[in-house]
């Protein structure tokens, strides 16, 4: 990868950068709104709310992401007459839409899984004594519990992020061009094979670099309580 | 559901392919680990830095381009490299040999954070205790590092292996006659495809549970031998 290849592909490189970046924001931002009420159905005590929410995460973190893609990108297919009567098919021909499908649903039960772990292991105590200053049900979680939960869940929750944004990557095998659709596309037409996978392999670092830079930022200030007592 | 014209057992049948990729990237992975975690701590400063890069570029770069990079990139390279040098050498890798490679070169470098942490959770006092009775560092390895680590080291390996079994699906698309070609195959001559994809995830959501169960069993297993 010279600076003429540089030159001449950076821009296709961008637009593939920002499918990544595009793809992977997306999932993360509904698969963190959904993943909040999955935890909390499998924190439940009703069994028809817990047991869906366990058969969903177990299904999505036990099975092959690529299987996923595929099962929803091709498997729609099977179902085309269906879909087309319910007004989906228009979706779900595409392959952005089924991409962002599928890695919602993915990192929504890995988020699930986190959060199920952080929100039960803030402290019996706090949560009694939230309750002993007369706070119930959505204040007592509001207020105490998911701010406590979001502190120990940040740094698995970080990894996830980072994961998800690799994992965007297997969109190009459903014909997207993202940062790695783009390289093969670019292989296919220059025969520069490793040149251009280490450059967009470099990349990948940077961008994972980043964000793991980014996270441990967000993270000393979530924990800046912690920092306070130790100068203390 | 799984009528898929016949194709079912062949489906099943490439499950063998999936676990003995997954198996043979394992006992990589583990070699890479312990051999990484050994560098990670080494008195040389540049075998620490191979180790601190091979963990930092590995765990940076999404599986996919890496196993690309291995598989088309590599040979490309040595082909380049050599007429380069005046000779025509033509590399043709097997991709059984190319998906283990990668796979384990890969998890390795996740074994080798977990060795790390195990190691160095094992109490000073031990070596010490070790060298006082004269052993030698590799007995002592054998004897009494070795064995504590392993106990430390197997919740996180439970689950590299995991993830492990999981990005062997990636290896499809280098041709290699397992769960997800096999699957491919039957999707499109039967035009089934939710029903092949859907038996495939059930076929890895089998071995996962059957590991977690194994794991389970095994970690309950060595907590007791630890009690004595």
């Amino acid at each position: 990868m010279n600076m003429d290849m540089i030159a001449e592909y950076g821009p296709r490189l961008l637009d593939g950068f920002w499918t990544t970046i595009g793809i992977t924001g997306l999932s993360v931002l509904i698969g963190l709104m959904l993943a909040v009420p999955v935890a909390l159905m499998r924190l439940s005590d009703y069994k028809f709310l817990k047991w869906p929410s366990y058969v969903f995460t177990f299904y999505f973190r036990g099975t092959p992401l690529l299987v996923q893609l595929f099962l929803v990108y091709y498997g729609s297919g099977q179902f085309r007459v269906e879909l087309t009567e319910l007004g989906l098919w228009q979706y779900f021909r595409g392959a952005y839409f089924c991409a962002v499908f599928t890695l919602t649903l993915n990192t929504c039960a890995y988020t699930a899984e986190i959060f199920r772990g952080a929100i039960k292991s803030v402290p019996i105590g706090v949560i009694e004594a939230g309750r002993a200053c007369g706070m119930s049900g959505v204040l007592l979680y509001r207020r105490v519990i998911l701010p406590q939960a979001i502190r120990i869940a940040w740094p698995a929750y970080g990894n996830e992020i980072i994961f998800l944004m690799q994992a965007s990557s297997l969109v190009s095998i459903i014909t997207l061009l993202d940062l790695t659709g783009v390289a093969r596309r670019i292989i296919s037409e220059t025969f520069a094979v490793y040149e251009v996978y280490i450059f967009v392999a470099l990349l990948y670092l940077v961008i994972t670099y980043v964000l793991a830079f980014f996270f441990k930022r967000v993270e000393n200030y979530l924990q800046r309580h912690n920092k306070a007592l130790a100068q203390a | 559901m799984f009528e898929l014209g016949g194709y079912t057992p062949i489906i099943i049948a490439a499950m063998k392919n999936t676990l003995l990729v997954g198996l043979s990237a394992m006992a990589l992975a583990l070699v890479f680990g312990l051999l990484g975690a050994w560098a990670k701590v080494a008195p040389q400063a540049w075998v620490r830095g191979l180790a601190n890069t091979y963990t930092t570029v590995i765990r940076g770069v999404p599986e996919l381009i890496l196993l690309l990079l291995f598989y088309y990139g590599f040979p490309q390279f040595i082909q380049d490299f050599s007429e380069s040098l005046g000779y025509e050498v033509l590399v043709d890798i097997d991709p059984f040999l190319a998906g283990s490679l990668t796979i384990g070169f890969i998890y390795g470098a996740f074994c080798t954070e977990v060795f790390r942490g195990a190691f160095a959770s094992i109490p000073a006092g031990q070596a010490e205790a070790a060298n006082a009775l004269g052993m030698s560092s590799f007995l002592m390895f054998r004897r009494i590092l070795f064995p504590q680590a392993m106990y430390f080291a197997l919740p996180g390996l439970g689950n590299v292996w995991l993830v492990l079994i999981k990005a062997t699906a990636l290896i499809s698309i280098i041709q290699l006659d397992e769960i997800m070609r096999m699957t491919k195959i039957a999707a499109n001559a039967t035009r089934e495809p939710f029903s092949a994809y859907f038996l495939a995830s059930l076929l890895f959501l089998g071995i996962t549970a059957v590991s977690m169960l194994g794991q389970y069993c095994l970690e309950k297993h060595l907590a007791k031998a630890g009690q004595h």
